[in-house]
């Protein structure tokens, strides 16, 4: 399991941090003698680890599940903050409130104005709070649409980060209709005529997710995961039995390269070794360039040949 | 006039309105006389042919039992008038899901349909249309790529020959067994009503018992015209759901026709007794003056 896998690296990094940190400190006199001492357990103990960081390429669906919900993942301003510049915050869907669980507004990509939108989480328990764990009301759904529409207006492209457990089941959400407007956003996106390209960043659980990506080209992050339902709802539901989860995971075929083989999903963005949480700019560094170039192809299209693109990918799918 | 084409007619709607019997209980194979129905909510029992005699709206409590797509539409389309979409779509076990194509055989030699849904063009009050009508006996009407197909290609037909579209919805959500494929049909179908009303096209939304999870949040939401049964769950989470999340009980009616009428997204809630009717009016409404293809 990935989640035993990365207990002990995590203790060994911090084990070579702290050797590395008594080496440094150490008297530089008496160096030579320390070095007899900490050189070997470090070279074994980074040994170990990268032997236990390798054995990650072959992960279970289960495992990518763990990843996908890491704490330690990059989170929506993260992105915004590293892959735009610029960024200016729009809020509120003009009929009824702010739900902050969703974020957006214009930023620059490589100097060319964009929307940006996504679920956001938070990176600690008190944010996750804040932002309802990234599941939105009806309210982020239309300030997402909101924001789209404007996009379309004044001819940005889109891009959408997706994260989310799914939209919150709570009762003012369902009395100001959740239904009704993630399919207004399911709808009023198949017809944009800007690019429109959706990121699944981590877990990307039903109609919440998807009420954010109806998009031209979909990029998953390797150990992201997309799926109907969560792994646990969907044995709750098929087996009345949550805690077969594991055995929903390799049913239900959520992961990245699942989707890829489906035709559901166009490329799939490698992950440092044991999960993005170890290493941020690696996994911006190799999200950058693929967003680049598919934004750069998309914009060669006009947009009548966009909005057609994005209805035929949908139409396909299935019988 | 062609005699053949006559024969075909008359032939169709004989295997129509047999299907609309089968599924009133009227001609079940194993009917055995006195056969009785129980209201699911007072449980008040009678025979199946009083229960047809009320369109299967409980006589005691008002109570609207859901019912069988082809009998529905033997309720709205005019007699001669029926004329199937797509009969030969059936749903696969994409997922490779074990026990999922027995489950599929079973569900559909106990209520003879190839999926959940079954399309049509007829006419309604004389005025030609495509209906469509998820059937809540199969898979309790969930949507899976079967469903999402024949919706979206119903659409299209309508779109293509300027036909105003009725959709009747009544469904559990996604179907699970078919994962993310069932998810993606939400945007399939979703996508196709949007370019389908961008023509000017009119989608009437007919929400019944119960209409929940992915088919609320996609083509069932987004009528031009909305119309419930009465007391009709209708609702994206299910109500249990909702409860252990907010860990209170929720109000008595909540997520019913008459509370969504209150909050804002139904236009009217009609009883079934008044449907032809009130269809009929609302596509007269939209046709004078304006020509449409047959
Ligand atoms: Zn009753």
């Amino acid at each position: 399991m990935i989640k035993d896998i990365l207990k002990e690296v995590e203790e060994l990094d911090a084990a070579i941090t702290a050797a590395r940190d008594a080496a440094l400190a150490a008297d530089p006199a008496d160096e030579l003698m320390g070095n007899e001492h900490t050189a070997p357990d470090l070279e074994a103990m980074e040994a170990r680890r990268d032997q236990l960081l390798n054995s990650c390429t072959e992960l279970t669906a289960a495992d990518r599940v763990f990843l996908a919900r890491h704490q330690g993942r990059p989170r929506i301003d993260e992105y915004i903050d590293v892959l735009f510049t610029d960024f200016f915050e729009q809020r509120g869907d003009r009929q009824c409130r702010e739900d902050p669980s969703i974020l957006g507004g214009i930023a620059r990509y490589k100097g060319l104005p964009v929307t940006v939108i996504g679920h956001r989480k938070g990176s600690n328990t008190e944010e996750n709070l804040r932002y309802n764990f990234g599941m939105p009301g009806p309210e982020g759904y239309r300030k997402a649409l909101r924001l789209m529409k404007q996009a379309e207006k004044f001819g940005r492209p889109i891009i959408t980060f997706i994260d989310t457990p799914g939209a919150y089941p709570g009762k003012e959400a369902e009395e100001r209709g959740q239904g009704e407007a993630i399919a207004r956003n399911l709808a009023e996106m198949s017809g944009l005529t800007v690019p429109v390209i959706s990121i699944v960043t981590g877990e990307g659980s039903s109609g919440g997710a998807l009420g954010l990506g109806v998009a031209n080209r979909i990029l998953m992050l390797e150990n992201a995961v997309y799926s109907v339902l969560s792994p646990e709802g969907f044995a709750s539901i098929l087996w009345k039995d949550s805690s077969r989860s594991g055995e929903a995971c390799d049913i239900m075929k959520l992961t990245a390269h699942d989707l890829q083989q489906d035709g559901i999903v166009e490329e799939v963005i490698p992950e440092p070794l044991g999960g993005a949480q170890r290493d941020h700019k690696a996994l911006f560094t190799a999200l950058d360039a693929a967003l680049e170039r598919h934004l750069t192809q998309l914009c060669k299209l006009g947009g009548k040949a966009l909005a057609e693109q994005r209805y035929k990918k949908y139409r396909q799918i299935g019988l | 006039m062609d005699v053949g084409k006559i024969f075909a007619v008359g032939s169709r709607e004989r295997m129509f309105q047999l299907k609309a019997r089968r599924d009133a209980g009227l001609d079940s194979p194993r009917w055995q006389p006195p056969h009785y129905f129980t209201c699911k909510k007072c449980e008040r029992r009678a025979t199946r042919q009083t229960w047809a005699g009320t369109l299967y709206v409980c006589p005691n409590c008002g109570h609207h039992q859901p019912i069988g797509g082809y009998y529905r539409l033997s309720m709205v389309l005019d007699h001669g008038s029926f004329k199937e979409l797509d009969a030969d779509v059936q749903g696969e076990n994409v997922l490779d899901f074990p026990g999922y194509d027995e489950k599929l055989d079973a569900q559909r030699a106990k209520t003879g349909l190839s999926d959940a849904v079954v399309t049509a063009t007829g006419k309604v009050g004389g005025v030609p249309v495509v209906a469509a009508v998820l059937d809540s006996r199969f898979f309790m009407g969930s949507m899976g790529t079967a469903v999402g197909e024949k919706i979206t290609r119903a659409v299209e037909f309508a779109a293509k020959k300027e036909l105003p579209l009725i959709i009747f919805s009544a469904s559990g959500g996604a179907r699970m067994q078919e994962g993310i494929f069932s998810l993606m049909q939400m945007a399939k179908t979703s996508a196709a009503i949007q370019r389908f009303q961008a023509k000017g096209g009119l989608y009437i939304s007919y929400l019944t018992h119960p209409t929940t999870g992915g088919v609320t949040a996609s083509f069932a939401s987004l009528g031009d015209i909305t119309l419930a049964e009465p007391d009709a769950l209708i609702g994206f989470a299910g109500p249990r759901v909702i409860e252990q999340t907010i860990g209170q009980k929720l109000p008595k009616g909540f997520q019913h026709a008459e509370y969504l009428l209150d909050h804002g997204f139904v236009d009217q809630v009609v009883p079934r007794g008044e449907m032809k009717a009130t269809l009929t009016r609302i596509l007269k409404l939209h046709t004078q003056g304006r020509k449409h293809g047959a």
